[in-house]
C-alpha cells in the first residue's frame, strides 16, 4: 500500500506575493476514490488559494457530512476548519463569521448535504447573503452509501445498476438566483480554466456567492445513461463566456486592451472579464440568467459559467450592523463600557 | 508536438537518466534495487555483465551517472550510485560459476590484443566465450593497463583489482606479460584474423621550461612515477612536494606522496578551483590529507641551486572568457611566486603515442598523431585492426573503455563473420507492469526523503602511513539499504495509454512535482511555456500523447517525475501504468 505523497515538490514553482508555493495551500492525500471530481475541484481551491497570495491562516473551511464534505482535509492544510453536522454547514458559517469577520469563509458541500438534508439551512444562508463562498460538489448521487440518487438527479438518469429516475431534480443553481443569491456561478471539477478563476470571484465578492459544480462520481454515476458523468457533461456543455479574474493591483487595460468582452468591476478594484459571452447572457441581470438557465435545461445542456452577480452587494454584517471588528479582538473596555455609557443609553431612551 | 513514440526504447533510455549518462549502458535502477532487497550476486553480475569491472568501477569511476541523476534535480545530491556499486561487489557471494564456463568449442579464430587494460580486456571478455582464441600482449607484468600501474592502491586494493582482471583471464586467455609491442607489422604477419588496440594514453605531458634538464633528477612525469610507485620501483619521496596540474592524476600523484614521505604536499594548476578537472570528490579527499591546492599559478621556472631543485616560481593570473566562452589566464601583474621543493611531479596531461605502429600496415593517422578511427565500428583504415579505450580518441575514463571494448568486440565478431559492421545488434528491452493492485507496485514506489549518505573512511592517521590501506572503508549494509532506497526508481516509467483516459484530471492535481498537464497542443518551445510547472530544462524530453476527446493532449515533463507512481494509482482507468523498462546493450554474439 502507498497513499505516500512525497515531500518532494518541484523545485522551480513559483512564488505567490507570500513567498509561498502552491504547496502550502495543500492538505493531506485524498482518500476520496481514484478519479472523483471532488479531487480536481480541491485542486482548483488550492490553485484559487495560491494565486490570490491569501494567508492560509485567514481561511475557514467548513462542510457538513458526504464525500465532497470530506474534502477540506485533502486542502488548504494551514487553514481552520470545521467539520458539522449533516446539511448544518451554513448555520456553523454563519456563526463563525457573525464572530469573526476577517477570515473568508469557505463552506463545501455535496448534493445530498445541500438539496436532501440541508435544504433548510441553504435556503436561509442565501436570504442572508453571508459573506462565503459556498461550493456544492454535485454528483447527482450519493456517494458514501454506495450511489443512490439524490435530489440533483436529472429526471431520467440511469444509475450504474440501470434504474432510471423518475423524480424533477432540484437545481440549485436557479434555486440560489430565485432566493436572491449576490452570485451565482455553475461549473464543472474537469474545467479547471473556468473553475479557478470563478473560484477567485467568489472569494473577491462581498456576500454569499455559490457555485454549483458538476463533479462526477467516477464510481456510482459515471456509466453511459447518467447525465452526471464525464462523458455526458462535456457533451452537454455550455459556457456562458470565458472568464478570467484579473485582481485589483493589475491594470485591466494592460491585459484586455482592445476593450472586447464584459468587464465586470468587483467592490475591492478586482474585475471579472468576461469573453464570448453566448447569446442571452447578461450577468447583472436575474431574469436573464433564470431565463437562460432554464432555456439550456429544456435544451438538455448544462450551463456553466457565471450566471448572475450583484457587485455592489450588502453583506449580512451589514444589514444587521453588527461589530466592524472580530469578536476575538475586542477587549473589555469595549465589551463592557462600564455604568457611564449604560447611563447614556438609558438617558437615550427617556 | 508529435505525439511521442514511446514504442522507440530510446525514448524511455533516456528518461532513465544514470544509465543513459553511463557510457556502457549499464541498468543502474535495476542493479540498485537488488542492493536493497540484498540480492547482491545478482546486482554484481549484472554490473560485470554491463562494465566487467564492478569492483573496480564501484570504487575509480568517473561516475557519469551520477551528475545525472534524477534526484539531484530535485534535492542537493545524487543517489551515491557508483558506492553502491561497491557494495554488491563487496557483498557478493560466489560469481564465478555464474560466469561463462571453460571449455568453450573453438571458432577457429585468433585475435591480437595489444595492451592489457580494461577495453582489450573487455573484448576479451566478450570474445573469448564465443570460441575465439585471444593473444593478449601487455608490456607489464600482470593485466589491468593504468587501473594497476596509475590507480593508487590507496583507492584500489590490488586483489580488487587482480580479483576481476583474472576473471577475464581465466576465460583461457593467452597472456604476454613483459612484452612490449614494438611493431605492429610483426603483430599482423602472425595472421591473426583481428588485432585490438588498447594501449591507453601512455605518456604523461612534459613541462619544459627553464630549469626542467638541470633539475631533472627531482621532477617527475605523474603517471610514470605512480607506475613505479605501483611496481614498488619507488618507496620514498621528498618532503616538500609541488604537484603541477588539475586532474585526477595530479590528485593521485600528491595523495601517494603524502604516503611516501610527502609533508608539504602542494597541488599547483593554472586554472580557477572550480574548473579543475579532478573529479569534486578527488579533490576533497585530496584537501582533507593537508594538500594545499594552490590555482590560478602558471609555472615559470625550475629554481636549481648547486645543481639541486630548490622550488618553483610561478605567474599570478586571473580568468578571463571572451564573447564565445573561451577562456585565456591573464596575468595579475602581482610579483611571481616562489614555492619551495624537493620534488616536483609533473600531471599535466596524457599522450597518446604510436611509435610502434609503421606507415606500411595501413593504419592511418590524422590529427594530433591520432589514428583515423570510425565512432561507432571501432575499425581503423586497416580492415583488421581496431581500436578502442583511450587509444582510439584519447584520454577518457575507464568506463569509457569498457563501453568502447564491447563496441569493438561487436565489430571484430561481424568482421570475422564476414557481416556488415554498421549493422549493429539493437538492444535487448522489455517493459512490464508493476501493478498489483489497486495501490501495490512490485516496485518500491514509496520515495524516501534522506539526503545522501556519506561513505565512511579510514582514519587519516592510518591511511596515511600505509600507501596500501584503502581510505574509502565502503557502505555497511545497513547504510546501503538506506542510500539504495534513495533511487528514484526512474526505470520504472510512466507509460500513458490516451485511449483510456477520461480526462478527469486526478492525476495533475496528485502529483507532488506537477509534471502532468492537459492543455492544447503546440510546437515545443511554445508546450514549454504553458506547463503546470516552469519547464525549463531542455535536455529533458515532454512526453505527449495524441489528442483526447477534449481537443487537448496530455503534455508530462520528464525533468523531475519523482516515479511514484501516484499517477497511475490516481487514475481511475488505468490510462496510466508504472512499467519496468529495462534496457541491455546486445553484446558480441
Amino acid at each position: 500500500m502507498t497513499y505516500i505523497r512525497s515531500q518532494f515538490r518541484h523545485p522551480g514553482l513559483p512564488v505567490n506575493e507570500l513567498g509561498y508555493t502552491t504547496k502550502e495551500y495543500e492538505g493531506a492525500l485524498s482518500t476520496l476514490c481514484a478519479g472523483c471530481g471532488h479531487d480536481s475541484i480541491s485542486g482548483c481551491i488550492i490553485q484559487a488559494c495560491f494565486e490570490m497570495s491569501v494567508a492560509p491562516h485567514r481561511i475557514a473551511k467548513l462542510s457538513g457530512i458526504g464525500c465532497s464534505s470530506k474534502t477540506p482535509t485533502y486542502f488548504l492544510g494551514n487553514s481552520h476548519g470545521f467539520n458539522s453536522v449533516h446539511g448544518r454547514m451554513p448555520s456553523v458559517a454563519t456563526g463563525a463569521n457573525m464572530a469573526n469577520r476577517d477570515l473568508i469563509y469557505l463552506g463545501v458541500s455535496g448534493d445530498g448535504d445541500t438539496a436532501s438534508i440541508g435544504m433548510g439551512q441553504f435556503v436561509h444562508v442565501i436570504r442572508r447573503n453571508l459573506n462565503m463562498v459556498y461550493i456544492v460538489m454535485n454528483n447527482g448521487c450519493y456517494g458514501l452509501t454506495k450511489g443512490q440518487d439524490s435530489a440533483t438527479a436529472d429526471e431520467g438518469s440511469k444509475s450504474k445498476k440501470g434504474s432510471v429516475n423518475p423524480f424533477q431534480p432540484i437545481d440549485l443553481a436557479g434555486m440560489a438566483l430565485e432566493l436572491g443569491a449576490s452570485f451565482v456561478a455553475q461549473s464543472f471539477s474537469g474545467d479547471k480554466e473556468q473553475l479557478v478563476p470563478l473560484i477567485k470571484a467568489a472569494i473577491d465578492h462581498p456576500g454569499f456567492a455559490f457555485i454549483n459544480v458538476i463533479s462526477p462520481c467516477v464510481t456510482f454515476n459515471n456509466n453511459p445513461g447518467s447525465t452526471k458523468a464525464y462523458d455526458y457533461v462535456r457533451e452537454h456543455i455550455e459556457a456562458s463566456a470565458t472568464i478570467d479574474f484579473v485582481p485589483a493591483k493589475t491594470e485591466i487595460t494592460t491585459k484586455y486592451a482592445d476593450g472586447t468582452g464584459t468587464d465586470i468591476e468587483l467592490h475591492d478594484g478586482s474585475h471579472i472579464h468576461l469573453e464570448k459571452l453566448a447569446a442571452g447572457i447578461n450577468p447583472y441581470d436575474r431574469l436573464a440568467a433564470m431565463n437562460a438557465l432554464q432555456n439550456a435545461r429544456n435544451n438538455h445542456e448544462i450551463l456553466t459559467g457565471l450566471l448572475y452577480i450583484e457587485p455592489e452587494s450588502t453583506d449580512l454584517h451589514h444589514t444587521i450592523q453588527s461589530s466592524d471588528r472580530a469578536l476575538n479582538s475586542l477587549g473589555q473596555e469595549e465589551l463592557c463600557p462600564g455604568a457611564e455609557a449604560l447611563a447614556g443609553i438609558n438617558e437615550g431612551f427617556r | 508536438m508529435k505525439p511521442t513514440d514511446d514504442k522507440n526504447p530510446e525514448y524511455f533510455h533516456k528518461v532513465v537518466d544514470c544509465q543513459y549518462a553511463c557510457p556502457a549502458h549499464t541498468p543502474v535502477p535495476e542493479y540498485i534495487r537488488l542492493i536493497a532487497e540484498g540480492k547482491y550476486t545478482e546486482a554484481y553480475m549484472i554490473n560485470w555483465e554491463s562494465n566487467v569491472f564492478p569492483g573496480v568501477l564501484g570504487r575509480t569511476c568517473d561516475r557519469p551517472c551520477e551528475p545525472a541523476c534524477r534526484r539531484g534535480r530535485i534535492e542537493e545530491e545524487p543517489v551515491a550510485i557508483c558506492r553502491l556499486k561497491r557494495v554488491a561487489a563487496d557483498n557478493k557471494d560466489d560469481v564465478k560459476s555464474l560466469m561463462p564456463q571453460l571449455p568453450f568449442e573453438g571458432n577457429g579464430k585468433r585475435i591480437a590484443l595489444i595492451g592489457g587494460g580494461p577495453a582489450s580486456l573487455t573484448v576479451a571478455r566478450d570474445l573469448a566465450p564465443l570460441g575465439y582464441e585471444i593473444h593478449l600482449y601487455d608490456e607489464q607484468e600482470a593485466g589491468g593497463g593504468m587501473m594497476r600501474s596509475q590507480i593508487p592502491s590507496f583507492r584500489l586494493p590490488i586483489d580488487v583489482l587482480n580479483e576481476e582482471v583474472n576473471y577475464v583471464l581465466d576465460m583461457g586467455i593467452h597472456t604476454q606479460f613483459k612484452t612490449y609491442v614494438s611493431s605492429l607489422k610483426e603483430i599482423l604477419d602472425k595472421e591473426y584474423d583481428a588485432v585490438f588496440v588498447g594501449t591507453g594514453a601512455p605518456r604523461g605531458r612534459d613541462l619544459i621550461i627553464p630549469g626542467r634538464q638541470e633539475a631533472a633528477e627531482n621532477i617527475h612525469i605523474g603517471v610514470n612515477w605512480l607506475a613505479s610507485v605501483a611496481f614498488e620501483h619507488t618507496h620514498k619521496i621528498g618532503k616538500k612536494v609541488i604537484v603541477l596540474g588539475g586532474g585526477n592524476t595530479a590528485m593521485d600523484c600528491c595523495r601517494t606522496s603524502r604516503r611516501l614521505g610527502g609533508e608539504q604536499v602542494k597541488v599547483v594548476v593554472r586554472s580557477p578551483f572550480a574548473e579543475m578537472k579532478a573529479s569534486p570528490w578527488e579533490k576533497e579527499d585530496a584537501v582533507h590529507e593537508d594538500i594545499q591546492i594552490l590555482d590560478n599559478h602558471v609555472p615559470k621556472v625550475f629554481v636549481v641551486e648547486n645543481g639541486k631543485l630548490k622550488g618553483m616560481t610561478f605567474e599570478k593570473v586571473h580568468a578571463v572568457f571572451n564573447d564565445k566562452g573561451k577562456r585565456s589566464l591573464i596575468p595579475t601583474g602581482e610579483p611571481e611566486v616562489f614555492i619551495e621543493a624537493d620534488d616536483v611531479l609533473v600531471a599535466i596531461g596524457l599522450e597518446n603515442t604510436f611509435p610502434w605502429i609503421e606507415k606500411e600496415t595501413g593504419v592511418d593517422f590524422g590529427e594530433w598523431g591520432m589514428p583515423i578511427v570510425d565512432a561507432k565500428t571501432f575499425q581503423s583504415s586497416n580492415k583488421k585492426v581496431f581500436f578502442g579505450g583511450d587509444a582510439a580518441f584519447g584520454p577518457k575514463n575507464v568506463i569509457t573503455a569498457v563501453a568502447h571494448g564491447h563496441q569493438a568486440a561487436i565489430s571484430i565478431d561481424l568482421y570475422c563473420r564476414e557481416k556488415d559492421l554498421t549493422e549493429r545488434p539493437s538492444p535487448f528491452t522489455n517493459l512490464v507492469s508493476q501493478k498489483m493492485g489497486i495501490h501495490e507496485w512490485i516496485y518500491e514506489s514509496e520515495v524516501e526523503n534522506d539526503h545522501r549518505y556519506l561513505v565512511p573512511h579510514a582514519a587519516k592517521s592510518v591511511t596515511l602511513s600505509d600507501r596500501k590501506m584503502e581510505v574509502e572503508l565502503g557502505f555497511d549494509v545497513e547504510t546501503a539499504l538506506k542510500e539504495a532506497r534513495r533511487c528514484l526508481n526512474c526505470d520504472v516509467e510512466t507509460v500513458f495509454y490516451k485511449d483510456k483516459c477520461i480526462e478527469c484530471d486526478a492525476c495533475v492535481f496528485i502529483c507532488p512535482t506537477q509534471c502532468i498537464t492537459f492543455t492544447t497542443n503546440g510546437e515545443e518551445e511554445d508546450l514549454r511555456t504553458r506547463l503546470r510547472a516552469p519547464s525549463l530544462n531542455l535536455k529533458q524530453d515532454l512526453y505527449v500523447s495524441d489528442t483526447l476527446p477534449t481537443q487537448r493532449v496530455m503534455v508530462k515533463d520528464e525533468d523531475v517525475c519523482l516515479h511514484c507512481g501516484l499517477c497511475a494509482e490516481r487514475c481511475p482507468t488505468s490510462a496510466w501504468d508504472m512499467q519496468q523498462f529495462l534496457y541491455k546493450v546486445t553484446k558480441a554474439g
